[in-house]
């Protein structure tokens, strides 16, 4: 107990200090999350809209797939991804392997299930009579697709949210794409991971504090958006 | 306006709708009225190009709805419907009303416009901004109404657009329905399984009935001539009755319903008939009287009363029938009215409608 209060003022500390080395690494932190989040929404939207929308053989199963996914280990998502862009993998030309880019390919590939499969939820959530009363307004195809995203656009919001937790809090990918090397690839989790194996247990915790402010504000930054 | 041609539509082996044909004008009212589940909603989704007949046409204007060539948004541009569920999107009551017009590409400023004079239209000014999802059922129907006039539809579509409404928002809605028709000249087909709305808003009646339109006339016609056992229960005559004919003379004929023999003003050439009877075109005494003029004079013994509001129906047996009418709470309390007691009941010629036996009719439900 002693150590969780300690933790928090540590973390109270290296903020409010700007202690460059946690600034560097919250910094890199963001800078993944947000881009591989940002990535998987341009590919995750229109990707669960289409399938949502379209009628072919085995549409069940694959939706049921792509939710098996959500369970997908951010370890094994590592490994795939560390075979793939290793220099003699079929990747291997873009360079990736060790680099912030592969860690965002890693998250990408890791939450894409998710908010796939949350869009589809959200959509298949949508009142029959809506979609009547969206078709019967006069809507040509695309207005129709927008509306409604429109209408589920609370729901996306929370995938989108949930998509980002999974990825600022992974691990497994991080450690294995990025390698966890200071001042390049070292993110909040994997410098928790690291800290935790020197058994500096409190400046763990401190980091751990700080990720989970981070989610804390981006929570209420969404609530305050579904609620205007 | 509209045609309908033999439409027919199966879901699987379950057949809804089964060779429906009429024929709407423009600028009327045309009311569908049944019982719940009989197809009404499913004709109006077909109308609507939300869903494809199995068999049949439906002419708009001339042209066949569901060609493969029509352009279908084109066509429901020109088509509004209002769906039984109140409903509205997840937005501001003004963006609820402006949807349509954003489809259709209007400019802003027309759009702003238009809605805010719907919203005055419908008695909901000064509601623009709030959240349609805290609108009650009654005002967000009326959004819903709104949302499709401002498009200036040349068909309006309603599916029982009150059935989920309290007295006091259906009267409002109905207000506006009528409001429209006559001030934009809107085609109206709406549904309804309140006959007494029928008899308010409709210019004409179809009747719908395990997926036929088993009588379609003029809104008096239908409630003056049902032309069928179920049609006559179902805008609410209780005494409907089957008999022969047992006699004819000067326009007229003498029907046996079992012990009783009725006379009515009728020529049908059949000899197996049913008969109906208004509950309030009986008129009740405890006694012969002098002044009775009706051609028909029967005798019988009360066998109960049944109160309704202001009005009861007494139930007379009269030899192996037993006939409602319709007396005042008043007149059971001022002639003591209890069951058991002899009473003498008359009725005109003209007010026994009589009308073919047809059994296919009446067995089919």
């Amino acid at each position: 107990m002693d150590n969780l209060i300690s933790a928090i003022g540590t973390a109270f500390n290296l903020l409010s200090t700007f202690d460059p080395e946690v600034i560097e690494i919250t910094t890199r932190t963001l800078e993944i999350t947000f881009t591989s989040v940002l990535i998987c929404t341009i590919v995750a939207l229109p990707l669960g809209t289409l399938i949502n929308f379209s009628t072919f053989r085995g549409k069940k199963t694959l939706i049921s797939l792509i939710q098996t996914l959500y369970a997908l280990p951010t370890v094994i998502v590592g490994l795939v991804c560390y075979m793939l862009l290793s220099r003699t993998g079929p990747l291997g030309f873009l360079g990736f392997l060790f680099t912030p880019s592969g860690m965002i390919f890693g998250q990408t590939i890791l939450v894409i299930p998710i908010m796939t499969g949350l869009t589809i939820a959200a959509l298949q959530g949508i009142n029959p009579t809506i979609t009547d009363t969206i078709r019967s307004l006069g809507a040509n195809r695309l207005q129709f697709l927008l509306s409604h995203l429109r209408e589920a656009r609370y729901v996306i919001m929370a995938a989108v949210v949930i998509g980002f937790s999974r990825a600022i809090s992974e691990v497994g990918a991080a450690i294995m794409i990025g390698g966890n090397i200071k001042g390049h690839t070292r993110v909040l989790t994997t410098a928790i991971s690291l800290q935790t194996s020197m058994g500096n247990f409190e400046l763990s915790l401190a980091l751990g504090i700080i990720l989970l402010g981070i989610a804390l504000i981006i929570n209420i930054m969404m609530g305050y958006l579904q609620q205007r | 306006m509209i045609r309908l041609d033999a439409i027919s539509k199966a879901f699987g082996e379950k057949l809804v709708l089964d060779k429906v044909s009429a024929e709407i004008p423009r600028g009327k009212i045309f009311t569908i009225i049944g019982p719940s589940g009989q197809g009404k909603t499913t004709l109006l989704r077909l109308i609507n190009l939300l869903d494809t007949p199995t068999r049949g046409m439906i002419y708009f204007d001339g042209k066949s709805l569901h060609e493969q060539s029509q352009d279908v948004t084109a066509l429901r541009r020109r088509m509004g419907m209002v769906f039984q569920t109140p409903i509205a999107f997840k937005d501001t009551v003004f963006a609820n009303i402006a949807v349509g017009l954003r489809y259709r590409g209007i400019a802003r400023d027309e759009i702003e416009k238009r809605v805010y004079q719907k919203l005055d239209e419908i008695g909901l000014s000064g509601y623009e901004n709030r959240k349609a999802g805290t609108l009650s059922g009654g005002e967000m129907q009326r959004v819903s109404l709104a949302r499709v006039m401002v498009t200036e539809p040349d068909l309006l579509l309603l599916d029982e657009p009150t059935a989920n409404l309290d007295p006091l928002s259906t009267s409002k809605i109905e207000e506006l329905i009528r409001y429209y028709n006559r001030k934009q000249g809107t085609t109206v087909i709406m549904s309804s399984h309140d006959l007494f709305q029928g008899q308010r808003m409709a210019d004409m009646i179809a009747v719908m009935m395990g997926g036929r339109f088993i009588q379609t006339d003029e809104t008096v016609k239908v409630f003056s001539e049902p032309c069928s056992a179920d049609v006559a229960r179902f805008i609410g005559i209780q005494n409907v009755l089957s008999g022969h004919v047992t006699g004819r003379e000067d326009g007229m004929m003498r029907v046996d319903l079992g012990g009783v023999t009725v006379l009515a003003m009728n020529t049908l050439p059949d000899d197996r008939v049913i008969v109906a009877i208004r509950p309030e075109d009986i008129t009740l005494y405890n006694e012969p009287d002098g002044k009775m003029s009706a051609r028909n004079v029967i005798s019988g013994t009360i066998t109960g009363i049944r109160p309704y509001g202001i009005i009861s129906h007494v139930m007379v047996a009269c030899g192996q029938i037993v006939l409602a009418v319709q007396v005042t709470w008043q007149a059971v309390r001022d002639m003591s009215l209890t069951p058991g007691q002899e009473v003498i009941l008359s009725f005109k010629a003209p007010s026994v409608h009589v009308m073919p036996d047809d059994e296919s009719s009446s067995g089919q439900f």
